[in-house]
């Protein structure tokens, strides 16, 4: 794909965030697509293209009032949406539809309008996993960390640290679910949830939404806000079962993916300003980290407990302060998008002084899928 | 309401030859006739080069710990916290999911890298779970 050809020229959450009982998941989609109108100046007949995950495009469409001349429906996880904006902008770029709406939006802790996710039990999940005691994420993302550790040499207290640093980017972030400072201590003695990883190194669980409005670099020139330039993609998937990952010191699909977006993108580590990685459990930075090709895995553990990623750090690392700090509904990626373009517009609440290229990187299902999208703010 | 019940395999046609084999207290997995790929979960062709002629065999049932977590909460129904949820890794190069039997909860008894043999949990008249245990000698 050719670089700048496509922008974000809307951006939006739902208005509130947390905990939103008053709202169906459905409405959550439909509060932050309409922000997301609003701020570029758009109309739902001003919409020609819908992407969407969990909620069908169909379901989109016909609530928001919108008819799609170009529907993406791709659910591979939290980073669908990374997948939704790479499809979009080669749509664009193609001619197929000229502006379109990404939304999710998830009613992860009141579960209002919302299905449980199931596992039949003649998947191959349902019958090579589920049996075994696998209830939920917190019991399957971090079963890949102690191999992670033995073979990189990473430490129980460097993982922890994820955790200090991104609450230190929560407590500059007014809209931030968890903002009280905390300790390596408060994180290693805090409730085990699934050893080695305590609640403090779990995401958190709570109701939300975001919309992105992307159209060609030409057009985004024309409308109100600050264009955020698409400068390169990447995309991936490798397995649906944590177990039968290619290895667990490493993730394929975060390999390809956030490469294939380097390339894309023409551009070396060095140029990075600000740095998305999708963190639904803390180990996931360091995983982002090593296979997008920052730095040699053994590295990643040691770079961060350096404080390199926190305020003030070479590399800004989940500024809004992830999943673990900010919010996590279920599928975060839209969260991480909404970050690094609030960034590239120069108005997030813990900017980074002159940024001008952000990576964002998320993980879909336990490593299942991956999605990397590098923005800039320069032609 | 009754208690959920602890989540149990259902065989398709393409795993039924395993569910068979738990049942008869043999682990087997498939072995692709043309490039000799060894593989799981089980399918009627070769994830490696896709041929569609693969033989089943009788596994050793040794494996070493590969990873793995102690879960405490939540618990899935039927499950005890902590319980630890493995992914094992077959001498024949395949890994699967496993819990370790006979075996202390703890990161003290679960080591990466010991050595580990089948043990087979019959959960009813169909299924029987192939599970490990710390190897004996």
């Amino acid at each position: 794909m050719r670089r700048n050809q496509v922008a974000v020229v809307g951006a939006a959450e739902t208005t509130e965030l947390g905990i939103i009982p008053h709202m169906s998941q459905l409405q959550l989609h439909a509060d932050a697509a309409l922000n997301a109108m609003a701020d570029c100046g758009l109309k739902p007949s001003d919409i020609d293209g819908v992407a969407t995950a969990v909620e069908t495009p169909q379901q989109i469409a016909h609530y928001l009032g919108i008819t799609p001349s170009w529907v993406d429906g791709t659910s591979v996880g939290g980073c669908s949406f990374m997948l939704h904006v790479r499809h979009a902008a080669a749509a664009i770029e193609a001619g197929l539809c000229k502006t379109v709406l990404i939304t999710h939006a998830e009613s992860g802790k009141s579960m209002i309008g919302k299905q449980p996710r199931s596992t039949p039990a003649d998947s191959l999940n349902g019958q090579f996993e589920a049996p075994f005691g696998v209830y939920g994420p917190p019991s399957m993302f971090p079963i890949p960390v102690l191999r992670y550790m033995k073979t990189h040499g990473i430490t129980h207290e460097q993982i922890a640290m994820v955790a200090v640093v991104q609450r230190e980017w929560a407590a500059k972030n007014p809209r931030a679910t968890m903002k009280k400072p905390i300790t390596v201590e408060d994180v290693l003695n805090s409730k085990m949830i699934a050893y080695p990883f305590r609640i403090l190194q779990c995401c958190l669980v709570t109701d939300g939404g975001g919309a992105l409005i992307l159209t060609s670099a030409e057009r985004a020139k024309d409308f109100p806000t600050k264009p955020v330039y698409i400068l390169g993609t990447g995309e991936s998937v490798e397995t649906p079962m944590v177990s039968q990952m290619q290895t667990f010191d490493s993730s394929r699909a975060f390999r390809t993916a956030g490469p294939t977006a380097f390339r894309e993108a023409g551009i070396a580590h060095k140029d990075v300003d600000h740095l998305m990685i999708y963190d639904a459990f803390a180990h996931l930075p360091l995983y982002g980290l090593g296979d997008l090709g920052f730095m040699p895995h053994e590295e990643t553990g040691p770079f961060i407990a350096a404080g390199h990623t926190r305020p003030g750090g070479k590399l800004p690392l989940n500024t809004n302060g992830g999943g673990l700090s900010y919010m996590h509904s279920g599928m975060y990626g839209m969260y991480a998008l909404q970050e690094s373009v609030r960034q590239m517009r120069g108005i997030a609440p813990a900017q980074v002084p002159g940024a001008k290229i952000s990576v964002c990187h998320g993980v879909g299902g336990m490593f299942a899928a991956s999605g990397t999208i590098i923005f800039t703010n320069e032609t | 309401m009754a208690e959920p019940a602890r989540a149990k395999p259902k065989p398709t046609p393409e795993t039924q030859h395993f569910w068979d084999g738990t049942r008869a207290g043999e682990l087997r997995l498939q072995r692709c006739d043309d490039c000799a790929h060894v593989y799981f979960p089980p399918r009627p062709f070769c994830p490696s080069c896709g041929c569609r002629k693969v033989s089943v065999f009788k596994a050793s049932g040794k494996a070493k710990l590969y990873s793995y977590v102690i879960n405490h909460r939540p618990a899935a129904p039927g499950f005890t916290p902590p319980y630890a949820i493995a992914v094992v890794e077959l001498d024949e190069g395949p890994r699967m999911m496993s819990n370790i039997l006979d075996c202390p909860q703890t990161p003290e008894a679960l080591e990466l890298d010991m050595k580990l043999e089948v043990a087979f949990e019959q959960l009813d008249d169909a299924i029987t779970l192939p599970q490990f245990r710390p190897a004996k000698g």
